[in-house]
């Protein structure tokens, strides 16, 4: 579930820090920009595991501040493909159920990916398995708060990054005086998940805890 | 920021989980304010992931465990991401073997599996109070 990732970053230090250490400096630089945040094709970052090697520190004309060359190891929460988890369900709609990690909050279990036959309850918006057995199906409802474990099928990478503005390359640069207009922003626009993992229960043993705990 | 290497190790949960419980017991002894400042991301994510892990069978593991653990499971000829997930997930299952094993079927035989969940219970401690609800339990099924 967890792995270490090695990176490089050249962290800036500002003259207000140089009075601690430098590699506790470092350490909270690294943590203050790394934690609780995605990494393209990384995974979502936990905290600083150690750092391997500080480069020499420099420092430019018109900055006060340090820059320093780091080579460090982090703590990423990055599972890998056929993983087994175990999470709580957050929510159940059409598109599937939805469940959380507590720290990590973007995984869906698509319908087809649910214990077979499935059927989508649209009063009480909830998913449930019509299991089957002897003396007819079973309806096992999948509420929220539930602990699920699931297989890791896919995962996501959405690169939520900001992008210039689209046409700047290919047009004539702007005469200088004239007012550009700014594009017209899409902001309705849903704010996507920069990674998202999809999970599958369609296996014996997957799904509610409680439903194989005899 | 450039990413060397992605997957330079796997983690297990108990790692985390010290890590991070030691980093707590740090930042709370080196004062609150002087470093909380812009760390608010930091706090949440070690709050929210000690909170998942502190429900998982890693909090009661311990490095001489681990490798203990890891020492009988050798004749096993399982993957490292195998026995990875037998250690975060302590199972109690043969269902649950199959499905963290891969290939369980043409790869362990039945005797295998219980040997399995005899040596994962053995060698990982488990929750004492659901074992106390269950030992209660089949007492209680033995009297009636």
């Amino acid at each position: 579930m967890f792995v270490l990732v090695e990176m490089v970053d050249t962290v800036r230090i500002p003259p207000w820090d140089f009075h601690k250490q430098l590699n506790v400096a470092i350490a909270e630089e690294l943590n203050k920009k790394l934690a609780n945040k995605v990494v393209y094709k990384v995974g979502l970052c936990i905290c600083l595991y150690d750092i391997t090697k500080l480069e020499d520190s420099y420092i430019f004309p018109g900055d006060g501040a340090s820059h320093t060359k780091v080579h460090f190891r982090y703590v990423v929460f990055h599972p890998f493909l056929e993983e087994i988890l175990v999470g709580k369900i957050k929510y159940c709609s059409q598109e599937g159920v939805y469940v959380t990690m507590g720290f990590f909050d973007d995984i869906l279990i698509p319908p087809e990916s649910l214990q077979q036959p499935a059927k989508f309850d649209e009063a009480e918006q909830v998913w449930l398995w019509e299991y089957e057995t002897d003396e007819g199906a079973h309806d096992l409802y999948m509420d929220q708060g539930e602990e699920i474990r699931f297989r890791v099928a896919d995962e996501v990478f959405i690169d939520t990054s900001p992008t210039g503005p689209a046409a700047a390359a290919t047009d004539t640069p702007a005469q200088p005086g004239q007012s550009t207009a700014p594009p017209p922003e899409d902001s309705g626009e849903k704010k996507e998940a920069p990674y998202t993992l999809i999970g599958t229960i369609c296996e014996p043993g997957l799904g509610l805890l409680s439903w194989w705990n005899n | 920021m450039e990413v060397k290497n992605a997957r330079a190790a796997m983690l297990s949960n108990y790692e985390v989980f010290k890590l991070l419980t030691d980093l707590k017991e740090q930042r709370k002894d080196s004062g609150k304010n002087k470093h909380s400042i812009g760390q608010q991301n930091l706090n949440t994510i070690m709050y929210e992931t000690l909170k998942y892990l502190s429900k998982t069978p890693c909090s009661r593991q311990s490095p001489e465990i681990v490798k203990e653990f890891l020492n009988t499971m050798m004749p096993h000829k399982l993957t490292k991401a195998e026995k990875l997930m037998l250690l975060n997930h302590r199972p109690q299952t043969a269902v649950e073997i199959q499905l963290l094993v891969e290939e369980s079927e043409e790869r362990l035989s039945e005797e295998q599996i219980e040997e399995l969940i005899q040596i994962v219970s053995d060698a990982l401690p488990g929750d004492p109070e659901q074992e106390n609800a269950d030992a209660e339990m089949e007492v209680a099924g033995e009297q009636s």
